[in-house]
Formats: C-alpha cells, structure tokens, sequence
C-alpha cells in the first residue's frame, strides 16, 4: 500500500537538503503548503457536497436536480459560489456588530481544526495528536458558540429562537457522540486516530467489536445527525416556523460561511464514523482470504477514506429527504431519555467484553 | 510523514490561521465584488416584513439553561472516563471495580434528574 510519508519525507528533505534552507525557514514552508492543501480540499469538498446533496434530494423527491451547468450540473455549486460572492454584504442597523462579525470565523474555524485531525490515507494525516479523537471532539464543540454567537448578535426574535433550539440540541448530542467515542476508545486502547485505523487493519471495528460496536455505531449516526443540524433535527433552522433559523440575518457571503461549515460538518461526522467503525482508511480485508486481501490493498487508502465518508453521508442524506422534522420536546427525550442511557449501558457492556473477553 | 517533521501543535495553528484566513480572504472577496447601497428599510430586522416589536435581546426559557447544566455534569463525567478508557484492558477486574463506584454515583444523579421531572420539556 503506498505510503504518503514517503512524499512528504521527500519534500521535507529537498527543502532542507537540496535547497539548504534552516529548519524555521523549511517549517514554514511546509506550513504554508499545509494550510494551501487544506484551504483547497476543504472549499472543494464543500462544493462537492453541496452538488451531492442537492442530486441525492432530487432524486429522492423524482427530480433531476441541477443539470445545465456543466455535465451532471456538476459545476452548479461553483457558480452558487460566485454569486454568494457578489451579493451584497447588508450593513444591518441592530446588530452587535462585533459578535456579528465574530461567528462565522468561529464556525468555520472549528470545522477547519476538525476537518485537519482527519487521517485522510496511509501517512496522510496532518495533526496527529496522540489524543487525537478528544481533541476532535473538544474542538469541534467550539461550532456550537459561533452558532450561539450569530444567534444572540443578530437581535432579532428568530435568530434567538434558533440560536437557543440549536444550542440545547448540539450540546445535548454531544453528550452521545462522546460516550459512543468513548465505548470504542475503550475497544481500542488508544485515543491517536492513526493508531486507532492501524488497529483495524484484520477486521474493521463494526465487525470485530461486537454488539456494543453496532449499538455505539447507529447512536452516532443519529448523534452525528443532530450535531450537523441536519435531517429530522433541523429544528435550528426550521424554514417554515423560523425563516431560516440562526443565520436569518446573514446575507451574501457571510451566510455562505454557515453553509459551507454545514456541509464540511457532515463530512467529518461521516468521516469520524469511518475512522471509529469503518476501519478509516484500510481496507476491507477479511481474515483468511490472502487474495482477495491484495487485490484491495490496491485500491488508494483516500480512495478509501473518501468513498466511506461519502457512504456515510449518503445515509445522513437519507435521513434528512425520509423523515419529518421533530419536535423539540422530542428530539430532548430522544436525547436524554433513550439514547444516554442506552449509551451508558453499551459502554458498560463494551468494558465487560474487553476485560473479560467475552466473544460470542 | 508531515507530523514527524513539524510538531502536530504548530500544524493545529496552521489549521486555525488556514480557518481565519479562508473567511477574511472570502470576505475581502466580496468585499471587492459586491456592490453597495443603503436604504433605511434594509438596515431592519427581518421579521417577515412585520415591524419588531420590542427588545429582541430578551430574557429566555429557562428549560435551555437546564439542559446545559445537566450536560455539563455529564459531559465533565465523559472526560473523566477518557483516559480511563484507554488502559481499561490492562487494568482488569481492579480498574472496573473503582470506576464502578464513579458510574453508579453518576447514574444516580440521571435517575435524579430523570424523576425530579427536569427531563420533561415544559
């Protein structure tokens, strides 16, 4: 399987070797092409998304969606973009103009960190905390004050009541994507996301892991769901009771930051659901079966990454075109009265299976 | 591998700037194509064309502030079993028996809240 160390080995060595450059000159180089990569495969993913998700709804309403600009429409999401772009920022006269401002860096800021835990192939990860799936988590939580932020700033009675609606829902959630983290954490014995893959290369977590593996799995999803403020939890930006939730305010490009944030959260709650269940960026490899094994260590490990995530986020998408929106006393008791205890349960069940090895 | 080579912390700045940086050149962006006017209707509130009535920075359900208490107990909680987790396959019977003290008190407090009612939406 080919290893992306490699290339990045050999580009930190033609900086300092070749071009004799001093190691903080180097460093910051790398750097600078770091935040270049990301800056593109972020924005670009975003667009892909955004094109992905308005297909996937029109083909589950018997639509055809986007389909004049470009072939498949697919350079419909581009040119959305640069008509965000020439909109008009509104200079509003309520506002706090300050926090106003101040919200869209935040969210786009905790996805971005986020977005970089992700281990993307085999060498390919940028941060590789040896906490790594807890920093995720930390810094993804910080979306949840941006999202306040914008609510509470923009001094109008619906921001306020999506702000409120959506803070209670993410902080909520976050509870039950901690602990199903957690219940595979403990499984795995490491918090350090490459470990972590590494540790599912014979049999992906799903498989290997048990029932608590499966439980700790659809939880997330339906976690993951409600973290992105998505699907049947999209109670924050109910179009029909609040406009449009939260970001009623925003115009132009500054509303074009809530969705780009949107969907690059979908991704990474899919691509954390792949990293934790789905073996990341290995791939499927059944004990036993030598052959069929190395024929799928050709497959690229992006490719493999990238095509689960998207997976993952067709099932969100799913949810989102299938089901009707709840309430918020629902979606509370949904939260607090079934998935956590459920939850708690599995991580205990998880712990018994570990120390007392109990296969079945 | 890039996180032999550069401490993961700088590359987490890196990131962090990357974030910054993507929404200030977008705006400036804008900023550049966007044209420009001002009218004292558009500076308002958009209630549906309704004009607001009253402060909108208003006091507000308490039944939110709950809800975030409550989590934060339990979310301090998910932390704490964190680093737990991680060795619980070499600590064994001994490591489960002393975090089961700390489950059960903390089922307790969900229990609690659970038949105090605050769990139910008002």
């Amino acid at each position: 399987m080919f290893d992306f160390s490699l290339l990045t080995d050999w580009i930190d060595n033609l900086l300092e070797n070749t071009l004799g450059m001093p190691e903080w000159l180097a460093t910051t180089v790398e750097c600078v092409l770091v935040g270049l990569l990301l800056l593109t495969v972020y924005a670009v993913l975003a667009l892909f998304y955004i094109w992905y998700e308005r297909k996937l709804c029109a083909a589950f309403q018997c639509r055809l969606g986007p389909d004049r600009v470009g072939r498949w429409g697919l350079l419909q999401s581009f040119a959305d973009m640069f008509k965000m772009l020439i909109k008009e920022l509104i200079s509003l006269n309520h506002v706090d103009k300050f926090l106003f401002a101040l919200a869209p860096y935040l969210v786009i800021l905790a996805s971005m960190i986020a977005f970089a835990v992700l281990p993307w192939g085999n060498g390919l990860q940028i941060i590789n905390f040896n906490i790594g799936i807890f920093f995720l988590i930390a810094v993804s939580s910080i979306g949840v004050l941006g999202i306040l932020l914008a609510g509470w700033s923009s001094n109008n009675k619906f921001t306020l009541i999506g702000a409120m609606r959506s803070g209670a829902q993410m902080v909520s959630y976050e509870l039950s994507i901690g602990l199903s983290v957690l219940t595979m954490v403990a499984f795995a014995g490491t918090m350090n996301v490459v470990e972590i893959v590494e540790a599912q290369n014979n049999l992906w977590f799903i498989f290997s892991g048990h029932i608590p593996a499966i439980i700790a799995f659809i939880i997330y999803m339906i976690a993951g769901t409600a973290e992105t403020n998505r699907g049947p939890f999209d109670l924050p930006e109910a179009e029909s009771e609040l406009t449009a939730g939260y970001h009623t305010e925003y115009s132009g490009m500054h509303f074009g930051f809530f969705y780009l944030a949107e969907y690059l959260n979908l991704f990474i709650v899919s691509g954390v659901a792949t990293l934790l269940f789905l073996g990341g960026w290995m791939p499927l490899h059944i004990p036993g079966w030598e052959g069929f094994n190395d024929i799928m260590n050709y497959i690229p490990s992006v490719v493999w990454f990238i095509g689960k995530a998207i997976l993952l986020s067709f099932v969100i998408i799913w949810f989102k075109w299938t089901f009707p929106r709840l309430r918020i006393d629902q979606m509370l008791s949904l939260e607090w009265k079934y998935l956590l205890p459920i939850n708690l349960f599995n991580l205990v069940l998880m712990v018994l299976i570990i120390v007392y090895n109990f296969h079945f | 591998m890039i996180s032999l080579t550069i401490l993961s912390s700088t590359l987490a700045i890196t990131a962090a700037v990357t974030g910054i940086a993507l929404v200030g050149l977008a705006l400036w962006l804008a900023g550049l194509m966007s044209p420009r006017s001002y009218n004292v209707q558009k500076g308002e509130a958009y209630e549906c064309g309704i004009p607001t009535r009253g402060e909108s920075m208003a006091q507000f359900k308490v039944g939110y502030y709950l809800f975030a208490i409550l989590f934060l107990m339990f979310d301090v909680e998910c932390v704490f079993l964190f680093p737990w987790a991680t060795i619980v396959r070499s600590l064994g019977g001994a490591g489960l028996l002393s975090i089961a003290v700390f489950f059960v008190i903390l089922v307790l407090g969900l229990v609690y809240a659970w038949r105090k009612g605050a769990l139910e939406w008002k």
